[in-house]
Order: structure tokens, then C-alpha cells, then sequence
């Protein structure tokens, strides 16, 4: 698959702060990929250096399908994890204005239908909700119809319904053969929305790769939990590692259907039980040893 | 290149801004227009309580006039201003001590009394008379209220919506668009113009007519200033807000340049008489050469040329804070 964008040993330090440290990755055309990472991480630095808003001190940006006349401004398409638009804009207004400044209203119709701006075009920006907004800077980032679209932490401080709504639309844009480079703290967003992911720490990639195979490789299988009350006493359990806790124990699964065969089998109550299947905040906790949004 | 498109699409923008922005506009409108209302109530009359004497060819108040009390001795060198002051009732009396000559203009109170004070300390002087319409204080300081107005909205109303638009994110937004930094600033400075210059003309017509005050010059010319002089100003808030991103440090800034501006450009005393540092200083504030020019256009019906002085200043001073505003626009991409 052709390459829409070529990151090589990207570096920047803001004084003494190693924000960003040779960092290197391929996006193919038509796939998302995310870069995971707690605040501070340099997701942000990284995709401003993408765009062309920054500078790295090191290292290569390249983007492949740029053609040879094209400015990258009209190449990508950017959604800013903060921005603002002027006061006392109209949705429609602002749609026309950032048309006009990248020299096409063509999409507008289809935008305002695929981005569901219709029932508010004549509302000042400022009176937007938090996923109504979203969607109209997403719909202003796709005026001009770009190949690449960078959306930085695009669902931060949206309801659920709202993210929902908002990875359903960026689902729909993936499916049009954008490539979608996407900033974010979660995990759950990631998994829904990201071909491939990168995970940043301290301005480094630490595990990159398919979120699923990133999952298998790190983790031996699901986790059976039970309470402590749920044994007789000094009963001996038919796995090869049990972990016994205070208040309960855990045992690591590949084949969740006989493991919880066998515990019937040996008169373990499953009252109480808790199945957990790793993901990638598990996987972010075992790579770096804190927290997510640490 | 310069796309024109680019260009309306943010001018559009920034004037909606503006004329939406109901209370800000009206406040536009009726501030400068109770400063020159409060101003002709309060100095319906010539409330100076000092005489005015000017000396002509002298550097220094003679012997024999120093013990007179309550009398501001002003110098000048050129016979024709100093009378044309006199004929305007801006000077009470004018002396030539060496020929023992003075004028006043009879019309004037204050000329009346100028003249027994002097005749009271050198009964040998040679009067002369001239005549003229007298200037109130109203007629004077209209152009500093106006020019004052245009000032502020000038600086705060350029410096403080480009940081604004730093620090909220639009300018990033816009920098990841086609368009330039030439093309954005055009836009605000064609649009803060248009705006300063419509208020400016709405307010001086409206008072001119419903208060009266004296406009003996060019019409066309003193639009010429009014637009020259506001751009020299938008051009001195923009140099002031191009890289900064703390809306704190912008006030501070552009307190430091407006706040001489107001007290050191002739707005609402003239600066004659004051030490020579202040007049240079002056000299270098384009609110001075706005008020000069209008000043002299409106009072005393001064032609294109006597005010091209003022013009190629504002013209000189114009260049200058564009090309530096313009090779230190940021967007705001530092972090």
C-alpha cells in the first residue's frame, strides 16, 4: 500500500525538554493512525511538527502523495486540539470564510449533510455544544477535500454520546480513502478508530504496531478474577499460576469457556466472577508503569 | 501572490465582528460624542485664567515685564503666526518690546485686560489692532477629542483582537489556511479604516452641525488626514501586538504609547511654551502631526502645503511601524 506520510527520526526539545525524541513511522494511504500517550507525552508536538507549524530540530517529514505544485496547506486537512473562531460567526458563515480561504465552496453541501450541521447553519458559533463545535471544526478541516487530516485530541471533554457520534463520523471519512493521523488519550477511541497506533512516552515510541497484535503480544490471555471466599478451605486449583490476593485471586486464561469449566469442576462458586480481556490502557499500564492520564 | 478572495473572506469576517458587537459599537459612537458635547457645555466660553502675551524676536521676558503676575509670556519669531493668534484671540497680546509695538485685536476681553497690564509697566507703547474671529477652547480641542478617539480606537481596537486571536488559537487556525500574513493584515487594517474613518466622519458631521464649531478649511483635506492618520495609528497597534501573546503585556504596551500620545500631542493644551525636549518628542508621536494638521486645517484653513510636513511625517511614521509589524507577525507558533 502506497505511503501517504513518512515520519524519520523526528526531534525537538523545547530548553532543556526533550519533547519529541527520533521518533519514526509510516502511515499507508486510507488508514488511521493514532498516537496514544498520557498529556505531556508530545503527541501535540509531533503532529504540530507534521504540519508544518512547528519545526523539528532533526529528522524528516515527508509526504508522498504531495504533488509537485501543491501547498501542503492544501494537502492536509487540520483539526487543533484548541482553537477558536472569531466572535459573532455564524456556522454558515464560517464555512463560506474558510471556503473562500482555501479557494473552493464546492463541498459545502456535502459537508454540512456528512457532519449533520444543517439544523444549526444560522447559530453563532460560540452558542455551539461541545460535539456540535466538533463537528463543524472537523467540516472546516475538510473544506478544501484533503488527502491527510490530523485531528488532535478531537473528542477531549465530549459526553459519550457525543465521541460516539463524532468516531462514527470519522469512520465515514475513513471510508472515502482519507488517511487519518489522530491524537488521543483514549484508549477506547483508539481501539475503534486506529489501523495502527504508536504509543508515545516522554517523547518517545515506546510500542507501535496493529492495536489487537500489540494486545496479544503483551499479554498472555484474559484474566479470570474470583473473590477469596469463593474457596474451601486450602483448596488446590487445577492451573499451573494462580495469584492470590487479600480479597481475591486471578488466574491468566487463553480459553476462558474450559477454564471456567474446570473451576466448576473443582466446586468453585463463580459468584462474584470478573472476566477481563487486556486492552490498550492495560497495555499502556504494563509498558510505562503509570497511569493513562498520569 | 494576493488573492483577493482570501482577503474579503477576513475582512468580511473581522467587520461582522465588529458591527455585531452591539454594545462596542454604540459605546464607539457615543463616548467621543459626550466628550465633545460635555466639552462645549463646559467650555462654552474662554475659561483660561491666565493672560497670554506674546513676545516677538525675544528669548527671554524683558526686565521691566518679570514682575507682572498672572501672565504667560510665549516667544516667537515669526510676526505673521504670532498675529494670526492674536486675530484668533489663541494670544491676548503680541509685544515688540524692541520697537515698542503691540497688537491686540479689540474683540477681545482678555485683550482689553492684557493691554492695562502692559501699559500699566511701559506706558510708551505703540498699539496696534487687529481683527479676527475668535477660536473658543471647543473649537481647539475638537480635533484632539476626534484624534484622540481615533487613537484609541486605533491601537486597542488592532493590538488587542490580533492577540486575542493569538492566544484564543484563530491566528494558528488561519496559519493552517493558503492565506498570508500580508493578506490578513491588509484585511484588518482595510477594515479597522473603513470603521474608523465612517465613525470619525459620522461624529464629526453630527457635532459639527448640532454644536457649531469652526471649520474653515478643506473638507477633502481633512479627510486626507483623518484617513493617513488612522492608518499610522492601526499600523503602531499592529507593530505593537505582532509577536506578543499576553493580552496583559499588549495593554501595558499599548498604555505606553497612547498615554504620551494624549498629553504630549496637543490634544488638550498646546504645547507652546514648554521645554524643547517636549516639542521634540512630540515630533515623533503621530497623534501630534493628526492634530497639527487638523487642527491648523479647521482653525485657520491651512492649504495641502502648509500641512505636508504632518502628511510625509504620517506617511514616513505609516512605512516604518508596517514594515516592522510585518517582519515580526507570529502566528502563534510557539508553544
Amino acid at each position: 500500500m502506497t505511503d501517504a506520510l513518512i515520519v524519520n527520526q523526528l526531534t525537538k526539545s523545547f530548553a532543556d525538554v526533550k519533547a519529541v525524541a527520533e521518533i519514526s513511522f509510516c502511515v499507508p494511504k486510507g488508514t488511521c493512525f493514532g498516537l496514544l500517550g498520557p498529556n505531556g507525552a508530545g503527541k501535540t508536538t509531533t503532529l504540530e511538527i507534521l504540519e508544518g507549524i512547528l519545526e523539528a530540530d532533526s529528522g524528516s517529514v515527508e509526504f508522498p502523495l504531495l504533488k509537485s505544485k501543491q501547498s501542503l496547506q492544501s494537502h492536509i486537512g487540520i483539526q487543533f486540539q484548541e482553537t477558536a473562531l472569531q466572535d459573532h460567526l455564524k456556522v454558515n458563515e464560517a464555512l463560506i470564510m474558510f471556503a473562500d480561504l482555501y479557494g473552493t465552496r464546492a463541498n459545502i453541501d456535502n459537508l454540512i449533510e456528512l457532519c449533520s450541521l444543517r439544523s444549526y447553519l444560522d447559530r453563532d458559533t460560540k452558542k455551539l455544544s461541545g460535539g456540535q463545535r466538533q463537528r463543524l471544526l472537523l467540516a472546516l478541516a475538510l473544506l478544501h477535500n484533503p488527502e491527510i487530516i490530523f485531528l488532535d485530541e478531537p473528542t477531549t471533554g465530549l459526553d459519550p454520546q457525543s465521541r460516539r457520534n463524532f468516531w462514527e463520523l470519522v469512520q465515514s471519512i475513513k471510508s472515502h480513502g482519507k488517511t487519518l493521523i489522530l491524537t488521543t488519550h483514549y484508549m477506547d477511541e483508539a481501539h475503534q478508530l486506529c489501523d495502527e497506533i504508536a504509543v508515545i512516552d516522554n517523547g518517545k515510541i515506546i510500542a507501535q504496531g496493529v492495536p489487537s497484535k500489540l494486545i496479544e503480544q503483551n499479554f498472555d490471555g484474559s484474566l479470570i478474577r474470583l473473590p477469596i471466599t469463593a474457596l474451601n478451605n486450602d483448596q488446590e486449583l487445577p492451573f499451573e499460576k494462580v495469584v492470590y490476593h487479600q480479597e481475591h485471586f486471578e488466574i491468566v486464561t487463553k480459553n476462558i469457556d474450559a477454564d471456567l469449566k474446570k473451576l466448576l469442576s473443582s466446586n468453585v462458586s463463580l459468584d462474584g466472577l470478573h472476566i477481563h480481556t487486556p486492552n490498550l490502557e492495560d497495555l499502556f499500564i504494563k509498558l510505562t508503569g503509570h497511569e493513562l492520564r498520569a | 501572490m494576493f488573492v483577493i478572495k482570501r482577503f474579503i473572506a477576513i475582512f468580511i469576517a473581522r467587520n461582522r465582528e465588529f458591527f455585531r458587537d452591539r454594545a462596542a459599537l454604540t459605546w464607539n459612537l457615543a463616548f467621543p460624542v459626550l466628550l465633545i458635547v460635555g466639552f462645549s457645555i463646559v467650555f462654552s466660553g474662554d475659561s483660561r485664567n491666565q493672560l497670554k502675551v506674546g513676545l516677538l524676536n525675544e528669548s527671554s521676558v524683558p526686565q521691566s515685564l518679570s514682575s507682572i503676575k498672572y501672565t504667560e509670556f510665549l516667544f516667537y519669531q515669526d510676526q505673521n503666526d504670532a498675529q494670526n493668534k492674536v486675530a484668533q484671540h489663541q494670544l491676548d497680546l503680541l509685544l515688540d518690546w524692541k520697537n515698542k509695538i503691540y497688537w491686540i485685536n479689540d474683540t477681545s476681553p482678555n485683550g482689553f485686560l492684557a493691554e492695562n497690564v502692559i501699559q500699566n509697566h511701559t506706558p510708551k507703547l505703540k498699539k496696534e489692532s487687529i481683527s479676527g474671529e475668535p477660536i473658543r477652547y471647543i473649537d481647539w480641542v475638537i480635533p484632539g477629542i476626534l484624534g484622540m478617539n481615533i487613537m484609541f480606537s486605533c491601537l486597542f481596537g488592532v493590538g488587542y483582537v490580533i492577540v486575542r486571536y493569538r492566544k484564543s488559537g484563530v491566528l494558528k487556525r488561519l496559519n493552517a489556511t493558503p492565506i498570508t500574513a500580508f493578506e490578513f493584515i491588509a484585511a484588518q487594517i482595510v477594515s479597522r479604516l473603513i470603521i474608523v474613518t465612517s465613525i470619525s466622519v459620522v461624529i464629526f458631521l453630527s457635532t459639527w452641525w448640532t454644536i457649531g464649531f469652526m471649520v474653515k478649511g478643506s473638507l477633502l483635506l481633512l479627510l486626507l488626514i483623518l484617513v493617513l492618520g488612522t492608518l499610522c495609528l492601526i499600523a503602531l497597534g499592529l507593530m505593537i501586538a505582532s509577536r506578543s501573546q499576553s493580552e496583559e503585556l499588549t495593554g501595558g504596551l499599548l498604555n505606553f504609547a497612547s498615554w504620551p500620545m494624549m498629553f504630549l500631542s496637543g490634544v488638550w493644551f498646546s504645547l507652546e511654551g514648554s521645554p524643547e525636549i517636549i516639542q521634540f518628542i512630540a515630533q515623533w508621536l503621530p497623534l501630534t502631526h493628526f492634530v497639527n494638521a487638523t487642527r491648523a486645517i479647521m482653525t485657520e484653513g491651512a492649504s495641502f502645503m502648509s500641512v505636508l510636513d504632518n502628511i510625509l511625517a504620517l506617511i514616513l511614521m505609516t512605512s516604518i511601524f508596517f514594515i516592522l509589524s510585518a517582519f515580526s507577525f507570529n502566528w502563534g507558533k510557539s508553544r
